[in-house]
């Protein structure tokens, strides 16, 4: 099982980015292999659709979970048609964040929570 | 001679002086069209209370993607500047209100998977008021893509040797399309700090655009030069003023012509008018 985490840094230590498709980063957890990959997020400073954008590049990460902070209408139709879950409202460490939703602390995003910011 | 208005504030005055001049322009005997392009709150028919046509839908081409024949292989998305695209591993998504109708997905897609529906964006109406001919576009409520609508309004002038653009305020996409191809901007400001500040980025859009310019100082008060001071700062004509009295902002609250309610004004138009007539004249 693979899971991104979106972050405010490159590192696992850094704490989680509330933005989805504006991230600074987003961080690939393998869950079999306890590996943490940096994803730099090229879509960060897209005139609009970043979260489209960013949704491409989960999806093609492999990765079938999301934990962010908020998930706008567009990334929220994008991730569900990728058939990506996603947990919103995650705070703290990435780290914290791979445990909360280990330890099943995370409750799963059922409609988009956000709106787009341009 | 194509005029736009413009100003980089709203509400200084752009379609008083729009519907001013343009009265103006057809009292003198010459053929003039008023286009409405600040479509998301046109209102220049208010002053000229023109006879339109039937109100015409304008839509722009979208992305369709049929999904059986999409092999995701990713062209169409990566070529997409606007993201509307999404490449997924099992579906391809199409975001209609974030695409420019660039083409560019269903030229570049190999299984020629993608095909084009119209996408409404708002409608266009043509008419004349007298003499003079009038066309508005208005935005469908909601919709964020204005310039192919702009473009449309402009497109419906036909042969009027004098026409007169009333753009719409700020110095983003709407406001670019609707100067784009004129031969002046008259920029309405008035005399106050808000006023000039967007003055100042109204008169940057014309100049990146290559456009000639002057100024109408609108709400003028006696003694206050903050206007006349930024324009010989900048080099920049005052071609007009109209004073700030209370009887004109009944005139104009009240839907009325300020060249018919004010000699004053009437006269300070014909003048403009002149100066134009000499900037035509010379270019």
């Amino acid at each position: 099982m693979k899971l991104v985490i979106t972050a405010q840094g490159p590192n696992p230590e850094d704490p989680v980015d509330p933005r989805f498709g504006r991230a600074a980063y987003h961080i690939l957890f393998d869950d079999k292999a306890g590996t943490f990959t940096t994803l730099e997020n090229q879509g960060k400073d897209a005139a609009q659709g970043a979260g489209v954008q960013a949704a491409q590049t989960i999806a093609a990460s492999g990765a079938e979970i999301l934990l962010t902070g908020h998930c706008g209408p567009k990334a929220f139709q994008a991730l569900n048609a990728a058939g990506v879950s996603i947990f919103s409202g995650v705070e703290g460490r990435v780290l914290d964040a791979v445990q909360a939703w280990r330890d099943g602390r995370l409750e799963e995003l059922n409609s988009p929570d956000g709106t787009p910011r341009h | 001679m194509r005029i736009a208005v413009a100003s980089g504030k709203g509400g200084t005055g752009k379609t008083t002086v729009a519907v001013n001049l343009a009265v103006t322009v057809a009292r003198s005997g010459r053929q003039v069209h008023l286009c409405d392009c600040d479509v998301e709150e046109p209102n220049a028919a208010i002053y000229l209370d023109p006879q339109l046509g039937p109100a015409v839908p304008v839509s722009t081409p979208i992305p369709v993607v049929d999904n059986d024949l999409c092999n995701h292989c990713g062209q169409c998305a990566a070529i997409c500047e606007f993201n509307a695209i999404a490449c997924l591993p099992r579906q391809t998504l199409v975001f209609p209100d974030l695409c420019h109708s660039c083409s560019g997905c269903w030229l570049v897609c190999p299984e020629q998977a993608i095909t084009q529906a119209d996408r409404v964006l708002g409608e266009v109406s043509v008419g004349s008021a007298g003499s003079i001919g009038f066309t508005q576009g208005v935005l469908r409520i909601g919709e964020t893509v204005v310039p192919p609508l702009i473009h449309t309004v402009k497109a419906t002038v036909r042969g009027a040797p004098w026409v007169i653009l009333d753009a719409p305020p700020g110095t983003t996409c709407p406001a670019v399309e609707a100067l784009r191809g004129a031969d002046f901007a008259l920029l309405v400001t008035e005399p106050t700090p808000f006023g000039l500040h967007d003055l100042d980025l109204a008169v940057k859009l014309a100049r990146g655009l290559d456009i000639p310019c002057g100024i109408v100082e609108n709400r003028a008060i006696p003694g206050r030069d903050i206007v006349d001071r930024y324009c010989a700062e900048m080099d920049l004509p005052v071609l007009a003023r109209i004073p700030f009295t209370r009887d004109l902002a009944a005139v104009g609250s009240e839907g009325g012509l300020l060249v018919d309610a004010d000699a004053d004004v009437a006269a300070a138009f014909t003048q403009l008018l002149d100066e134009l007539v000499g900037l035509e004249a010379r270019a």
